[in-house]
């Protein structure tokens, strides 16, 4: 099965100036979401204890709520998580409170509320201010230094214009995704920032791919301006993008529907990544690369010692 | 065209038999087993393997095996049933020299444990079980040998006579400040410290009328007592963990102040902590010998005295009668090591005290030749009980004898104790004395938890969906791709193979996160035959003949699928470097993949097209 019996010729590029409106304003909303209301982050950022529990029968919210609330926990957040069998319950952090035994002490009221058998621990996970503060330093330096090794090796590999490029499109994704998560109020947690890095990989990925083919044309086809050439590029390339696209979607979908509740914003954060990746890698990336004004003479096989550099500046369309 | 040379092949069926090979042990699963460690005092030998296997046939409880492991016996069992049936029939006559700890053992069978395999190590996300990050309080570790400090001047200073009139930490915290009468006092005094202790920097200064002296503990001394504040807590946390009878804990240091500590299994999570954070001490007291013990425990012990337990009954009696006064506490001890005694060559620990703790046990020892002194361990347990559904804390103090010795000479600083028994014993002696000794306060800053039924519950949702995701890709190429596209499936199939094979082997840990790390992998590894299937259909648009098609299809895609993955794996290992736990194992999964798959997904993939279609004529390829 094909999707296109023949070359595709869409004309992408042409469209560039549209597609660099809809990113402009994407990402515009996606920065003024998270100026304005922010990520809703998880405990692993912003410290506090979270608890799971599951009962044997549906558990009613508000009798969990007044059980803990009588117990001195009043300002714990409770919700159903998954299925109405199983509690998360929240705890801020309290001032003064020795932190670990705060799970203790809210487990032991559940238990003696709901009668032993009946509520069951199913996860407790605690996280002191001071490691969360690291996390969040820690997550945004790995997400820089991601960036970095990638805009070396494209620039090692390719040429600087296209590592411009990639790096804009990932910034691009990375935006948005996180602008997603921030319109939406989706949980943002430890496993989310490994999903962005994921996506990160994965858009750069497609990107790659592209910008290879744009290599190999530039090399190959005698005539054609640099977007005729990205053009066909793109096009070569855009059913392997959408097969590609669509298996790992696939996967993540699985992922989503079947790899439970502790795993969702990770296959969230992904499909949203995957999909904006995908759009970026055919519009952004190369579409960033051209403004920059790349050209054939800088994709050419480097020339033996001794011949003339070419001029780069005269190349600029 | 398009034929492989022999030893491609021979290659290829190597690295792929050796990935099954080492995948095979996750197949067997786990057998319910018992975990039995000596305590103080016991040992597990032949005799102790054949009073388990006697009172587990006495009550008739079935058993698969039992063998020796590294420090203990572990007996499996076929189910849990009888696991917990022969650890409280083993716990009744056992319990008090033997900790029981219930454990899975990975049933894997004896020829492949001979070849070094192992099933993959699973997380504690996915076998439940607690995780704690701990932090220790440097700012106390160093006000604590800044109190020492004051202590042991003041104490020296007294003992030759120097006049001073007054002696404090400062403010900062690192210096202590001794103000004098006088100029000469100071002087004598400073000679004198000099001469005792080298290591600190001492600085005179005159203000107004007034002389001080600034005692500063060196950087180098801060820091190494910060090194030794982590380590005794390391050590106290094991000596603990132990206690608590997990089978395979984890206690380990991580970055300058902190420690990691993993329980697998553990269910009871309020216990864990309370033991964890139990706090202890030592003293050093004197024995009064030709007590009248059985008095002193109906009645009341005579003045100046206290009865004690003592741990060890075999060797001093159930209790021994001790005198009040407290020769020496355990935060004078500032180190203890066990050896060999070297008149006697029997086991032996010896003991470091800080300058005041020497010169009291130097005038102890001095009036108290050939008597006894006892060590007495002091516990300070928190302990939480139910009381009608309300949650009661009681402090309980827990104080015995850990050992008494005969004072052989005199001795101040530096002192051996001798007839504590093995080698082994004398080590636990020595870890008691140095984790006994004060060590700097720490908290729990990073606590994971997770239960055995979410564990299960993990394991079962990562396996249904990598197995779903799976499937739905096979369908997919399939139909796309047709011949190429069941090529693609074998690939995909040994792909998740070696996967497991690497993970087993390099016993990474497998988590939550690492099981979507594979799924994501299934999706992505096919992109490499997506690029060089489409590449070969681009060359038989373009009218290439198939042989000429697939040669250029796989030599063109090369380069992208190269340059795709590394930047990929750049991602994956900074992923690995900043990531903690769960992320890590993400990053792992990822990584194992990308590598794996650029060996199936070309080679393999080229191997087998190249026995379908190579070394004949092709009019047209099914893709």
């Amino acid at each position: 099965m094909q999707i296109f019996n023949k070359e595709p010729s869409f004309d992408f590029m042409g469209k560039r100036k549209l597609a660099l409106i809809l990113s402009i304003l994407l990402v515009i909303i996606s920065i003024a979401s998270l100026a304005t209301r922010g990520l809703n982050f998880g405990i692993d950022f912003t410290g506090g204890t979270l608890i799971e529990v599951g009962y044997e029968n549906s558990a009613d919210l508000s009798e969990v709520r007044a059980t803990l609330e009588s117990a001195g926990y009043g300002d714990a957040i409770t919700q159903h998580f998954g299925s109405s069998k199983d509690v998360l319950i929240r705890v801020p952090p309290y001032e003064g409170m020795t932190n670990a035994d705060l799970s203790t002490g809210v487990l032991n009221a559940l238990h003696a509320a709901a009668g032993a058998g009946e509520v069951e621990m199913r996860r407790v996970e605690f996280v002191g201010p001071q490691v969360g503060e690291e996390l969040t330093e820690k997550g945004g330096l790995a997400m820089i230094y991601a960036l970095f090794g990638i805009l070396i090796y494209i620039t090692l590999r390719f040429e600087k214009r296209f590592a411009v490029g990639s790096v804009v499109a990932l910034v691009h994704d990375v935006i948005i995704t996180l602008g997603i998560f921030s319109i939406l109020r989706l949980e943002f947690d430890l496993t989310t920032l490994a999903a962005i890095l994921a996506v990160i990989g994965y858009s750069l990925n497609d990107t790659i791919v592209v910008f290879d083919r744009i290599r190999e044309n530039f090399r190959k086809m005698r005539k054609g301006s640099p977007v005729e050439v990205a053009n066909r590029s793109i096009n070569q390339m855009l059913s392997r993008t959408l097969v590609t696209s669509f298996t790992t979607l696939f996967v993540l979908l699985a992922l989503f529907v079947l790899g439970g509740e502790i795993i969702h914003s990770f296959a969230t954060a992904l499909i949203i990544g995957i999909v904006v990746g995908t759009y970026s890698s055919v519009y952004v990336a190369s579409a960033t690369a051209l403004a920059l004004g790349v050209s054939k003479q800088d994709l050419m096989p480097v020339k033996k010692e001794g011949e003339d550099e070419p001029d780069i500046l005269g190349d600029q369309p | 065209m398009n034929q492989y040379p022999t030893w491609k092949y021979v290659l290829i069926i190597t690295v792929i038999l050796t990935g099954v090979l080492y995948a095979l042990p996750n197949l067997y699963g786990d057998d319910p087993a018992l975990q039995i460690s000596p305590l103080r005092g016991a040992t597990v030998d032949e005799a102790s393997m054949m009073r388990v296997t006697d009172i587990l046939k006495g009550e008739g409880i079935p058993f698969k095996s039992i063998e020796q492991i590294e420090r203990g016996m572990l007996v499996r069992f076929n189910n849990t049933n009888t696991q917990m049936k022969a650890k409280d029939l083993i716990a009744e006559t056992m319990a008090d020299n033997y900790v029981l700890a219930l454990n899975l053992s990975p049933a894997t069978p004896d020829w492949l444990t001979a070849l070094n395999a192992a099933p993959m190590y699973l997380g504690l996300d996915l076998r439940g079980g607690v995780h704690f990050l701990m932090e220790v309080d440097m700012v106390a570790a160093a006000r604590q040998a800044g109190e020492r400090y004051v202590s042991d001047l003041r104490s020296i200073l007294r003992g030759e006579k120097v006049r001073y009139l007054s002696i404090a930490r400062t403010n900062s915290g690192h210096s202590i400040e001794i103000k004098f009468r006088n100029e000469a006092d100071r002087d004598t005094a400073r000679s004198i410290i000099r001469k005792e202790y080298p290591r600190l920097l001492l600085d005179p200064e005159l203000r107004g009328d007034d002389a001080f002296l600034v005692v500063t503990i060196s950087d180098d001394e801060l820091r190494e007592t910060k090194k030794m504040a982590l380590q005794q807590n390391i050590i106290t946390l094991r000596n603990r963990v132990n206690e608590l009878g997990v089978a395979e804990p984890v206690v380990q240091q991580q970055g300058e102040n902190r420690i990691v500590v993993q329980l697998p299994g553990i269910q009871d999570t309020a216990r864990a902590k309370e033991i964890l954070g139990a706090t202890a001490t030592l003293e050093f007291r004197m024995v009064v010998e030709n007590a009248n013990i059985e008095a002193a425990l109906t009645g009341r012990p005579p003045v100046g005295t206290r009865l004690y337990k003592t741990r060890d009954a075999a060797s001093y009696g159930s209790h021994l009668l001790l005198k009040k006064r407290i020769i020496v506490t355990g935060d004078q001890i500032t180190d203890a090591a066990s050896g060999i005694d070297q008149d006697n060559g029997a086991a032996a620990v010896f003991v470091s005290l800080d300058g005041n703790g020497a010169r009291k046990m130097g005038d102890n020892t001095r009036e108290n030749l050939g008597k006894r002194m006892a060590v007495v361990f002091i516990e300070n347990k928190v302990v939480s009980k139910r009381v009608d559904g309300e949650l009661v804390k009681t402090k309980r103090k827990i104080e015995e004898v850990i050992n008494a010795a005969t004072i052989q000479g005199v001795f101040s600083n530096r002192f051996q104790i001798t007839g504590v028994g093995t080698p082994d014993e004398a080590r636990d002696l020595a870890l008691l004395l140095r984790a006994g000794a004060l060590a700097a306060p720490i908290e729990i800053i990073e606590e994971r938890t997770v239960g055995p039924s979410l564990g299960q519950d993990n394991i079962d949702q990562g396996v249904i969906s990598v197995i779903v995701g799976f499937i739905i890709v096979m369908i997919f190429m399939a139909v796309w791709y047709r011949v190429f596209g069941l090529v693609a499936i074998i690939a995909l199939t040994v792909n998740l193979v070696m996967i497991v094979a690497v993970l087993s082997m390099l016993q990474a840990t497998l988590t939550l996160p690492g099981i979507a790390g594979i799924v994501l992998t299934v999706g992505m590894a096919v992109d490499a035959n997506v690029l060089i299937f489409e590449r070969i259909r681009e060359e038989v648009r373009s009218g290439n003949s198939p042989q000429a098609s697939i040669n250029a299809g796989y030599d063109k895609a090369l380069s992208t699928i190269a340059d795709a993955n590394i930047t990929t794996l750049i991602a994956a290992l900074v992923l690995y470097t900043f990531g903690s736990g769960p992320i890590k194992g993400f990053a792992i999964t990822l990584s194992i993949g990308i590598v794996t798959s650029m060996f199936t997904a070309i080679m393999g993939t080229r191997a087998v097209i190249n026995l379908i279609y190579g070394g004949r004529k092709v009019k047209k390829l099914s893709i």
